[in-house]
């Protein structure tokens, strides 16, 4: 449905534009109805500025984004305006994203004025109604609210509402439950996931892979604007194959497991004997990630670590120093990885 | 006991009266211990919190009393607390990032915060650069400006600069919520250090994360609307926790291997009622699946297993209801 081919960004920096920084390196692949594709990386992969790509905020430095088969750069006036119809975006900070001077259902009076003139407001209403419940409130809790005195679950949903009005095909959620609450959080969550039986696709872009697990079809890793993972969720969660996975999965806080034990399991995949631990710290401090700074000291767990410190050293050192983008390997049905920094 | 907090009352002066955002708080933490605060927006973390170490304008204490390593804090009294502030008690504020001067060099920020304590930054400059390079960073951040570090960056200078003086009592305010799930983790980790080498004797940590605290906490106080639901061991209110708050809080939060598809997980319908006029009896009663007749009365917050105490009429002896509704 929407198509993303071989799309790099590349942001102007410095006085007067003199240095560039690739943001987005390469990234092809596609979003595809009915089906939650999770966007994970960390801050500066890139992944925002994908996602606002897609939303037409940024332009493409090169390659495509088609959109049912027409390129979305050259779109203009009215064909631009029926591409938002079918392509909406929410954001992370449910605050900011309202004017405060206003109420918070005013986003619906502009979605109106711009696509659906000719209906009555009765109808509207009614519209309005519809598309509130669907996303689980309750109307005469939101409408005529200012933004204060709703929740930022509340705010989110009305937003997703507000997408659901339109004809909606494809939702870029950008960080969307990071700044709301523990307890409504999973809701959001939930209602993302009841999308996609409308027959949407759903970008979900967030930084947290338990999240991302939790209701996507289809996983992206991005390190450095680069794909360095990819494919059926359950495939990339259950047998990760980049180093940069595996770190961002024993980082992520859980409830059950403590960070210590998370390593455990890395080590016997890697096939580390636990008495090898004599080895000294080899870490060039400014290009390694700071958990692995962090470590150099821990005895056992600092192997463990190393290891993938290592490997993450490796595929940074090469996308840093190299200008093309080294090529995705299929190592297993529908499951990608990055070809010079595989795990043998 | 490091930390002895007492009957505390805290309250926000507004036009329409006084918001109690803290309201008749009883806890302790003990040396060498890390307590978690947890809870949603809007239930009075922040400002138990920020209430330790400066109360702002609007912030007034009705009642009770704290003390810390035996001495009486005076947190009502804004110069009497100076002395206090800093150097036995000391925050990470939440927005970590915008709490460095942007218009001073890092070193020079410190040495000025130093020399206003009575401390000499020449002579603290080698402990300074040995914690600097504690936490992974480069010893040259203290000649660079805040603009030129990233969020994490600032996030561990900070509480570099913060814990310098060795304080008894560290608050630490939403300090991973900003951050990528790998820094967090490192942020947490240093946490754990800066107890185990002794940089500080007690830390609290405040987050509406209940997974980070899994991680770094040994005891977790989970609040409601102003008031305290539920305190014990980390390992206990994870697994075992006993008030429905609590229950439903951990239950909807989606761990790694988690799916949609198998397992929905639900949140907890509605929000905190408002602070200025809270309702009478247990303030979770609206959302609280198990609310029966007694939940009109408040609870009273009593130990009901060897350091666990909750506030929840289902679990004070003698008070459950005939039918029994048995959560869980």
């Amino acid at each position: 449905m929407l198509k993303l081919d071989n799309v790099t960004k590349v942001y102007k920096t410095g006085t007067f534009g003199g240095e560039s920084l690739p943001a987005v390196r390469k990234v092809s692949f596609e979003i595809r109805p009915g089906e939650v594709t999770a966007l994970i990386g960390e801050s500066g992969s890139g992944k925002s500025t994908l996602g606002k790509m897609i939303l037409r905020l940024e332009p493409v430095t090169s390659g495509t984004i088609t959109y049912e088969g027409t390129d979305i750069a050259r779109l203009k006036g009215k064909r631009l305006r029926e591409y938002y119809r079918h392509v909406q975006g929410v954001f992370q900070d449910p605050f900011s994203s309202y004017n405060p001077v206003f109420r918070a259902d005013r986003v619906f009076a502009t979605i109106k004025r711009s696509y659906f003139p000719s209906v009555s407001n009765a109808e509207w209403h009614e519209r309005v109604e519809t598309s509130l419940k669907s996303v689980g409130l309750n109307p005469v809790d939101v409408l005529n609210k200012f933004t204060h005195q709703l929740s930022g679950g509340q705010l989110q949903r009305i937003l997703i509402a507000r997408a659901l009005l339109l004809d909606i095909k494809v939702l870029v959620a950008d960080e969307i439950i990071s700044m709301i609450d523990a307890s409504t959080r999973v809701d959001v969550l939930n209602l993302l996931s009841n999308l996609k039986a409308r027959g949407l696709g759903v970008l979900f872009i967030t930084h947290d892979l338990s999240l991302g697990n939790y209701i996507s079809e289809r996983t992206i890793i991005l390190r450095r604007g680069v794909i360095v993972e990819m494919g059926a969720t359950q495939k990339v969660f259950d047998n990760p194959q980049h180093e940069y996975t595996k770190m961002l999965l024993t980082a992520v806080p859980q409830l059950h497991k403590k960070w210590e034990a998370g390593l455990e399991p890395e080590l016997a995949a890697m096939g580390v004997n636990a008495q090898d631990d004599g080895r000294p710290g080899r870490y060039s401090r400014s290009s390694l990630h700071p958990l692995a700074n962090m470590h150099a000291r821990k005895g056992r767990r600092e192997f463990a670590e190393h290891e993938l410190a290592e490997g993450l050293l490796r595929t940074d050192t090469y996308l840093r120093t190299h200008e093309e983008v080294p090529p995705l390997v299929e190592i297993e049905d529908d499951h990608f990885v990055v070809e010079s920094t595989r795990v043998h | 006991m490091a930390l002895e907090v007492d009957h505390l009352q805290l309250c926000y002066r507004t036009l329409r009266g006084d918001v109690r955002a803290v309201d008749d708080v009883t806890f302790t933490i003990d040396d060498g211990e890390i307590m978690g605060l947890a809870g949603e927006s809007g239930c009075g973390k922040s400002t138990l919190g920020n209430g330790l170490v400066r109360m702002d304008v609007r912030m007034r204490q009705l009642a009770g009393r704290v003390e810390l390593d035996g001495e009486e804090l005076p947190i009502s009294d804004e110069k009497a607390m100076r002395s206090f502030r800093f150097k036995s008690v000391s925050i990470v504020p939440q927005y970590a990032m915008s709490a460095l001067n942007p218009t001073r060099r890092v070193g020079k920020m410190v040495s000025e915060l130093l020399k206003s304590r009575g401390f000499d930054y020449k002579s603290a400059l080698p402990e300074l650069e040995r914690r600097v390079k504690l936490v992974g960073l480069d010893a040259d951040v203290l000649k660079r400006y805040p603009i030129e570090l990233s969020g994490g960056m600032k996030q561990r200078v900070v509480m570099v600069i913060s814990t310098l003086l060795n304080p008894s009592l560290l608050i630490a305010d939403e300090v991973t919520s900003a951050l990528d799930v790998s820094t967090q983790r490192a942020v947490g980790e240093m946490l754990l250090e800066f107890r185990d080498r002794k940089f500080v004797k007690s830390t609290m940590v405040i987050t509406h994360d209940v997974s980070i605290l899994a991680q770094v906490a040994d005891t977790i106080l989970v609040m409601y609307a102003g008031k305290l639901a539920e305190k014990a061991s980390a390992d206990v209110v994870i697994n075992s926790p006993l008030h429905p708050y609590t229950q439903l809080l951990i239950s909807s939060l989606p761990e790694v291997g988690v799916r949609h598809d198998e397992h929905t997980l639900v949140g907890i319908p509605g929000r905190p009622p408002p602070l200025l006029n809270p309702p009478a009896g247990c303030r979770f009663r609206d959302r609280c699946p198990f609310a029966f007749d007694r939940c009109a009365e408040e609870p009273p917050f009593m130990e009901v297993k060897p350091g666990h105490s909750v506030a929840c009429w289902l679990r004070t002896k003698g008070a459950a209801p005939a039918g029994g509704a048995e959560p869980c």
